[in-house]
């Protein structure tokens, strides 16, 4: 039964929204939390420790989101692990998210000089000490765009858990779409959805740059 | 005993050698001066010192801590033994203050009250009381340099390290450094510098070392050394660098 795209299909795409932002935030915590221990195994001196960190970070940005997606939500019932889409979503949307962070971090920490460390250390400032009060604070303002950058990113992948049939923004689309054959409003709507969330992040994210340049 | 004790001193950086068998004893209220060219060992020689840079032989003692343990706890060192850098090396994102106050917080353990009192001492000393709430940034290559003295002064060492401090600067700014650091060294400071100036050196030093290929070539009083060298290889390292 075909019937007019009404308000209330609207109403229901926000909701839906409400599960990508969901997902986005989970992925974001879960990511980053393993993105700080993949920029940490990157960068102590122990080379085994480097090896395994660029090998995940390889394996994961060496292959499509989507690819890990199916690994999760089909591959791991044969090995006899039900997961549903939500749980398949939200880990495979972690692991990929680590990947990214990791790197950017990363690079963010060695973007501060070896002499900033050098100044803590000539003053008896412990590693941590170095570490929390001198190198982390700069490495903060040259981190936080790209990690905006890759959110931004990351929301808008989130709309690929729709194929393992997860009801998000993009999923609930496709539903709306499906019942009243107005893909183009839909879509529409849907896109504008999207661009509100990755629009008011990046505002957000140079409201945060400027602050952090102006205390330095 | 000396305040710093080096013996037999080795170091190299792959298959250089950079310090060869440096031995050396610096008294408490020295101010030596160490100079020579470029690649000789002297600013290795410094590092060492402050535990920066690990040697592969030899022992280091600092105000009776020995740097060169495999033990040694560097932060207490570096906590007697202050260095200033070539490049400054002030925290781009804390302030005149808070640059000088980080470390007398976190390591002295001070309360933002004292630190601060030190901080707005220290920062006067240097000239600079104007300047306490400017950023690194906001200060010119001679300012941020005395910030970096200030900085070191601040934790009251035993002993100060200075890295060639004005080789990085415009020339119009080097004197009002050296002024500071003569002022650190009428107060009694021990220091030791690695520097181009030879008349600061001559001025304001007791003794010079000349290094040469990784060696002390030439080790005496300031004057003595500068004005009547024993070596061929001292007499035309001044040559060059007075002309």
């Amino acid at each position: 039964m075909i019937r007019e795209f009404a308000g209330a299909d609207v109403v229901y795409l926000l909701l839906a929204a409400r599960w990508t932002v969901a997902l986005a935030l989970v992925a974001m915590l879960g990511g980053g939390l393993l993105g700080l221990v993949i920029a940490a195994l990157r960068i102590v001196p122990f080379k085994p420790a480097n090896w395994l960190a660029i090998l995940y970070i390889n394996l994961i940005q060496g292959t499509p989101l989507l690819g890990q997606l199916f690994i999760f939500f089909f591959g791991l019932p044969l090995i006899g692990i039900q997961v549903d889409a939500w749980t398949a979503a939200a880990i495979s949307l972690s692991i990929y998210a680590a990947a990214f962070f990791g790197e950017i971090w990363r690079g963010a920490l060695q973007s501060v000089s070896i002499r900033q460390w050098e100044a803590g250390a000539s003053l008896g400032l412990t590693y941590g000490q170095r570490l929390f009060y001198v190198v982390l604070p700069q490495a903060l303002r040259v981190a936080v765009a790209p990690t905006v950058g890759f959110l931004v990113q990351l929301i808008k992948n989130t709309s690929l858990t729709a194929l393992i049939g997860f009801v998000e923004l993009t999923r609930a689309g496709q539903i709306i779409s499906g019942a009243t054959f107005a893909p183009l409003r839909v879509y529409l709507v849907v896109a504008v959805v999207y661009f509100v969330i990755c629009f008011s992040l990046s505002q957000m994210s140079r409201r945060l740059e400027r602050k952090l340049h102006v205390a330095r | 005993m000396s305040l710093v004790e080096l013996t037999q001193i080795r170091k190299s950086f792959g298959p250089v050698e950079v310090l060869k068998d440096v031995s050396l004893k610096v008294e408490k209220g020295e101010i030596v001066a160490i100079i020579g060219r470029s690649g000789s060992g002297k600013s290795t020689l410094l590092r060492c010192i402050n535990g920066l840079e690990q040697v592969q032989a030899g022992r280091i003692l600092v105000a009776g801590i020995d740097v060169t343990a495999r033990n040694a706890d560097l932060n207490v060192l570096r906590e007697r033994a202050g260095m200033v850098f070539q490049s400054y090396n002030l925290f781009p994102h804390l302030d005149v203050e808070r640059n000088v106050t980080l470390a007398l917080k976190l390591v002295k353990k001070l309360d933002r009250e004292a630190a601060g009192k030190i901080a707005r001492d220290v920062v006067a000393r240097v000239g600079l009381a104007e300047k306490l709430h400017a950023y690194p940034d906001e200060l010119s290559g001679g300012q941020q340099q005395r910030v970096a003295i200030a900085r070191s002064l601040a934790m009251q060492p035993a002993l100060m390290l200075f890295d060639e401090i004005t080789s990085a600067l415009d020339p119009e700014l080097v004197g009002e450094v050296l002024r500071v650091l003569e002022g650190v060294a009428k107060e009694g400071m021990t220091m030791m510098l690695v520097t181009h100036e030879m008349n600061f050196a001559k001025n304001v030093a007791d003794r010079v070392i000349f290094m040469h290929e990784g060696r002390i070539h030439e080790d005496g009083p300031a004057r003595e050394i500068l004005q009547t060298p024993r070596t061929a290889e001292l007499g035309s390292f001044l040559s060059a660098v007075l002309h």
